[in-house]
């Protein structure tokens, strides 16, 4: 990344010749709940990958006079309606979190950061359209929003992508957009335009890679929430549709035999928090240690 | 401050013409006839015709969006496809019980919050200020509906003591009216409580550092009434447009704790309206859960002047 932030201002912070990145990456570690976030991140990362060899059955198999079995060494988590083994089910499901929480906010991120850089680089009528439009989506509630999407595109894997996907845009757009407007008066983008260079050079050669390590921050806050989000409409029954092992899925059905099997409703909801706490953490950090003048600003209040 | 509110007013109907077509819009692109629905697996081809034109379906969707737009301008917000119910009286029925809810919900809130993110403020980096944080990460990580199933587990289901759902009458049995709201408003408290209390040390801290402060100290003032005068009271500004903003979460919350407790509000109706393809029903809720969200806008801009004398709208 070719990303200079501004030093100037506070220059007496850091020692000389320390790039932008040895200092964030410095920043980072020293940050003990960022530092737990990125361990749990890529703990959730690595069993996403490895579930289907983790996982000690298959996630449909429906294991004869094996309903409702309290965790045991055999079912760590026990078992389901059907007698399926709620731990395998729970490793499998980390794989549709993450491919929606990764998948949602790739589209909303791109789309976004986009539409922010060029409206708040061109100003005008695209700004004035583009922002007007966004307001109007964030007149709705989030999850009302996703709701509606997904009762007019029908329940699915990829239609909950899209649902979620559109709840996160208006957010990047307007960090994007705000971070520009910031930028846009900084004198090397007046440099690189007096030297000649096309408005979509500077736009995504300059003024991006700048405004990048804010993104960054979004991105990891968003997919906790796009995790959240995907979760509740799987649990009003609008999401992913069983048998996939969606983990708001499968407490939705568990709610209903909380009584006889409470393990059902409790894990699945387990896994929830640990996956969005450390996307959570880890965004906490990267936000103090991807900006050094509010790490110092931090420690003198 | 008059006319700022008149001219805040008019800002919102070209944003609520467009809010409603966009609205009817997408409703109409809900896969599913409810004619068919509603008429039932049996019905001829003739009596779902005769529910088509009843329901004027048959006509071009921008005459029926007119037709609709009309009929609510003359404060007639449709009948429910479904029982024929007028769809005003179906939402009014279901209004006290979400906004008893929200507000049961931003007490509870308020009353975390305001003790923990001020504490958390005074001693940055004590237990105290280590508890909200970990307050704060906990309730932002947990989904609603599984503290909910969670609550109805340990209290309802192990404990007995309180109703895992439902809303009786407030005034035929008060004390069981009140031992139902518990979880649900508990539910949707907590999580607004976790945001206020951050939004509160951090505004507090910034007051903390402010000149005003250090002179009120420096003239011997006791710290009790340099908190209570100086910091605290400058210190809510910001935290009153987060409560207002975060009454907007209060609403999108009570989608799913309503479901989860079935409490009978308007978010649990929202959910029923798309289960039942009931598009009159829909439409209306929805737009009038959007008005309420920006009505809450603007009270917030409002309260501004209550707090803070220096803010005159002109």
């Amino acid at each position: 990344m070719t990303s200079h932030p501004n030093y100037s201002r506070h220059t007496k912070y850091f020692k000389h010749g320390d790039s932008y990145i040895v200092l964030a990456a410095r920043a980072m570690l020293r940050h003990r709940a960022g530092m737990i976030g990125l361990t749990i991140t890529i703990f959730l990362v690595v069993v996403a990958v490895l579930a289907p060899m983790l996982a000690p059955h298959n996630e449909f198999e429906m294991i004869d006079g094996a309903r409702f079995k309290p965790p045991s060494v055999t079912f760590p988590m026990g078992t389901d309606e059907f007698g399926r083994d709620i731990f395998s089910r729970i490793l499998i499901g980390s794989r549709i979190s993450l491919g929606v929480g990764l998948g949602a906010v790739a589209i909303a991120a791109s789309i976004g950061v986009i539409v922010g850089l060029l409206a708040g680089l061109f100003g005008g009528w695209l700004d004035i359209l583009t922002m007007r439009f966004f307001d109007a989506l964030l007149a709705f509630p989030a999850i009302l929003l996703s709701i509606i999407m997904l009762a007019v595109m029908g329940p699915g894997p990829v239609t909950v992508i899209l649902a979620v996907a559109i709840v996160n845009i208006p957010a990047f757009a307007r960090l994007t957009r705000a971070n520009t407007l910031a930028e846009k008066e900084r004198e090397y983008v007046h440099a690189a335009s007096a030297i000649g260079a096309p408005p979509l050079r500077i736009a995504f050669r300059h003024v991006l890679p700048n405004v990048l390590s804010t993104v960054l921050v979004q991105i990891t806050v968003s997919i906790a929430s796009a995790v959240l989000l995907e979760a509740s409409l799987s649990f009003l029954g609008l999401g992913t549709p069983p048998p996939a092992p969606s983990w708001g899925a499968m407490l939705s059905v568990g709610r209903a035999f909380l009584p006889m099997a409470p393990w059902y409703g409790i894990f699945p909801g387990l896994a929830i928090t640990v996956f969005v706490m450390g996307f959570y953490l880890l965004g906490d950090g990267l936000r103090d240690a991807l900006d050094p003048y509010r790490q110092k600003r931090k420690n003198v209040s | 401050m008059g006319r700022y509110i008149q001219r805040r007013l008019l800002q919102m109907i070209p944003v609520l013409f467009i809010v409603s077509a966009v609205i009817f819009l997408v409703v109409r692109l809900i896969p599913g006839d409810p004619a068919r629905v509603i008429a039932g697996p049996n019905a001829t081809p003739e009596q779902i015709d005769v529910l088509v034109r009843q329901f004027g379906l048959d006509k071009p969707i921008w005459q029926q969006y007119l037709i609709w737009l009309q009929n609510m301008l003359q404060g007639n917000m449709g009948y429910s496809y479904i029982n024929d119910y007028p769809v005003n009286d179906l939402i009014l029925q279901r209004i006290p019980a979400t906004f008893e809810l929200a507000f049961v919900a931003a007490m509870i809130a308020v009353v975390i919050a305001f003790p923990l993110g001020v504490l958390a403020a005074l001693r940055p980096g004590s237990m105290i200020d280590l508890i909200s944080t970990l307050f704060a990460a906990l309730s932002f990580s947990i989904p609603g509906f599984w503290l909910a199933l969670m609550f109805i587990l340990v209290f309802s289901l192990a404990l007995h003591w309180l109703p895992p759902s439902g809303r009786p009458d407030l005034t035929e049995q008060p004390v069981e009216h009140f031992k139902s709201l518990i979880m649900p408003a508990l539910t949707l408290g907590i999580a607004l409580a976790a945001k206020l209390a951050r939004y509160l040390r951090s505004s507090v801290l910034e007051v903390l550092s402010r000149d005003h402060v250090r002179t009120a100290r420096g003239k011997g003032l006791p710290e009790r009434i340099v908190l209570t005068r100086h910091v605290i009271r400058n210190a809510l500004m910001p935290v009153v447009t987060i409560l207002g903003l975060q009454t907007g979460d209060l609403l999108s919350g009570s989608i799913i704790v309503e479901s989860v407790f079935a409490w009978p509000g308007i978010g649990r109706l929202t959910v029923q309206a798309i289960g039942w393809r009931d598009y009159s029903l829909l439409q209306a809720d929805v737009l009038y859960i959007v008005l309420t969200f920006m009505v809450i806008n603007l009270v917030t801009d409002l309260s501004y002047a209550a707090i803070d004398p220096r803010i005159r709208f002109e």
